[in-house]
């Protein structure tokens, strides 16, 4: 993964991701609802992003909304990654009247607009992060799905499947010892891509209010910088930067996870 | 593309549209709140509650309000807006054209644009025009459409002051005609070019993986060892390096349309994104699941839409 400088770049750019999250307290220049300094105070040596209208610290904001944007992707995609690879083991192992039930479920899951549905139930059942998980992760495994019952359909007629068999290990054995192991680095690709969209998607609902006015968010600091558009530039550039940063690091990742599988085959796009 | 497969393809979309209204319905109905409440105030007496639920249906059985709401939905009948007062049918109808505008105006640029780069890239392929393309690709793909919004409005419209920051036409005057129509065009340029920047990103990758594909194939190195100039091989190329693209269109339907209604919130472009927004602000439900049910629409359309074209394009294709 390493080898292409693309690989490294995702690589890097999704570890330093998570450690900001992780020691965001420690990280931080400031409590990041702390009023610390003027408002709408340009970068400065104090303040590196400058303050926002109520002058609080945007780069304080900018790393506790790591942490946000961490929290959302890592749950969603746990919830999404449990289904997509039960839903898409089940219906490639056990093909069938089965797979032709879960399959109708994972296309019709797939048309689902999810920002306009996370719309919906945060309208109607208030703000709170883990209303959004629950809408993100329930709505985002039909990909994962895919690929996983693509890799137990091919896995499945191998020879040490077979072999398995023969010894008397139970479908559910070869299933989830010999089966899933090998179709999850498919998943990971997926899973990555994944992520990158919760992040954008997050963002793009924090950023029309809904987020969860507890936490910090990038998508908060971005709503709020759209009325000062003309006067401070900072409060709308920095948490932005943050955003696209993430995305493209779990894009780069993504990337060079599938060149390191299938080094042969065409890029996803 | 047999009429078999176009009959089962369309058969499809009714469970998946029946899918998305209860969905809709299963939100209402479990969401916390009482709509009486809402509607008769909190300090009304017993028997005007009880009028309120039996004059809204709220005292049926829950399967016979399901029937009663699709039915409604069906006739494309959505309900009042809270707010204005106005069936959500025509709230919604009102704002769809000027979003339409944005769509496709944006579409259009991405795809020539993308299309032409990715012919660039693949052409170049490894030299430096290709390597800047495809960085670029990258960097507008990871880019949230808010925020690529929120640069253009600072460096373009108001740094440079090239272009107006927001709205659908100048309100200090109030012109007719083609003057209005340029003025429109004027204020379209930003929100347009801010949208299309993720779809020509994906396009210009998609497009230049195709054209290299192709370019490997067997026909190809037949074309170019008849003689063929180069632009004559890339063009026969191109016709199915162009078919991934179809697929790849209808599946972002949906995105396509979250990304215009965040570009519409930072131009205050007065369309749906304009829309969801006030209703969000004024808790509207009833406008915001009419604009849940059209976004679905709109997808499993776009969906049905791309796989009828893409077997016609492509007669291998076959149900199942």
């Amino acid at each position: 993964m390493l080898r292409t400088p693309a690989g490294a770049i995702g690589l890097v750019l999704t570890l330093a991701l998570v450690a900001l999250a992780l020691l965001a307290d420690a990280l931080a220049p400031a409590d990041p609802f702390a009023s610390v300094a003027p408002p709408l105070a340009p970068p400065s040596r104090a303040h590196a992003f400058g303050t926002d209208d109520l002058g609080r610290d945007v780069l304080a904001g900018i790393i506790h909304g790591t942490r946000t944007s961490l929290l959302v992707v890592a749950s969603v995609i746990a919830l999404a990654a449990i289904i997509g690879v039960a839903v898409g083991a089940v219906s490639g192992y056990w093909t069938g009247a089965v797979d032709d039930v879960l399959m109708r479920m994972t296309d019709f899951v797939l048309v689902v607009p999810r920002f306009f549905l996370a719309v919906v139930v945060i309208a109607l059942f208030g703000a709170g992060t883990d209303r959004l998980i629950l809408v993100l992760g329930l709505t985002s495994w039909p990909a994962i799905a895919r690929v996983v019952r693509a890799q137990t359909l091919s896995l499945v007629r191998r020879e040490f499947v077979d072999a398995a068999r023969a010894l008397g290990a139970t479908d559910t054995r070869v299933l989830v010892r010999y089966v899933l192991p090998g179709a999850l680095p498919a998943a990971l690709v997926v899973i990555s891509l994944n992520a990158a969209s919760v992040i954008l998607l997050e963002a793009g609902l924090s950023f029309i209010g809904l987020g969860d006015p507890a936490r910090m968010s990038w998508g908060y600091l971005a709503n709020n910088a759209q009325r000062f558009l003309r006067v401070a530039w900072w409060v709308a550039l920095f948490p932005g930067a943050a955003i696209a940063l993430a995305v493209l690091g779990l894009n780069l990742l993504g990337d060079a996870l599938s060149e390191m599988l299938e080094p042969r085959a065409p890029r996803p796009t | 593309m047999t009429p078999r497969y176009v009959l089962r393809r369309l058969v499809q979309v009714v469970p998946a549209v029946a899918g998305i209204v209860l969905i809709a319905f299963l939100a209402i109905h479990t969401a916390p709140g009482d709509p009486v409440l809402a509607l008769a105030g909190e300090h009304g007496d017993a028997a005007y509650y009880a009028f309120i639920r039996a004059k809204f249906g709220l005292d049926r059985p829950l399967p016979e309000q399901l029937v009663v709401y699709v039915t409604r939905v069906a006739r494309g009948d959505l309900g009042l807006s809270f707010v204005h007062g106005r069936p959500v049918a025509v709230v919604i109808a009102e704002r769809v054209p000027t979003t339409l505008l944005l769509i496709v105006t944006a579409l259009a640029l991405s795809t020539t644009v993308g299309v032409a780069l990715g012919v660039l890239a693949a052409r170049r392929a490894g030299r430096p025009a290709d390597l800047a393309l495809r960085t670029g690709a990258l960097l507008a793909h990871a880019m949230p459409s808010f925020w690529l919004a929120q640069m253009a409005a600072i460096a373009f419209a108001l740094g440079t002051g090239w272009f107006p920051v927001q709205g659908l036409t100048d309100a200090r005057r109030s012109l007719i005609g083609w003057r209005y129509a340029l003025d429109v065009a004027h204020h379209l340029v930003l929100p347009a070019l801010v949208l299309a920047a993720g779809e020509l990103a994906l396009t210009t990758r998609l497009t230049r993986t195709g054209v290299l594909e192709a370019l490997a194939t067997d026909y190809a190195r037949t074309a170019r060892a008849k003689g063929l100039p180069e632009r004559a091989v890339v063009r026969h190329a191109l016709r199915n390096a162009l078919l991934p693209l179809v697929t790849v269109v209808g599946s972002r339907a949906g995105l396509v349309v979250t990304g215009a209604v965040l570009v519409e919130t930072v131009f205050a472009w007065p369309g749906l994104g304009q829309l969801l927004l006030s209703s969000i602000q004024t808790r509207d439900v009833p406008v915001l699941l009419g604009l849940f049910l059209l976004a679905s629409t709109t997808v499993i359309v776009a969906n049905l839409v791309t796989d009828l074209a893409y077997a016609w394009l492509d007669p291998r294709i076959r149900y199942e």
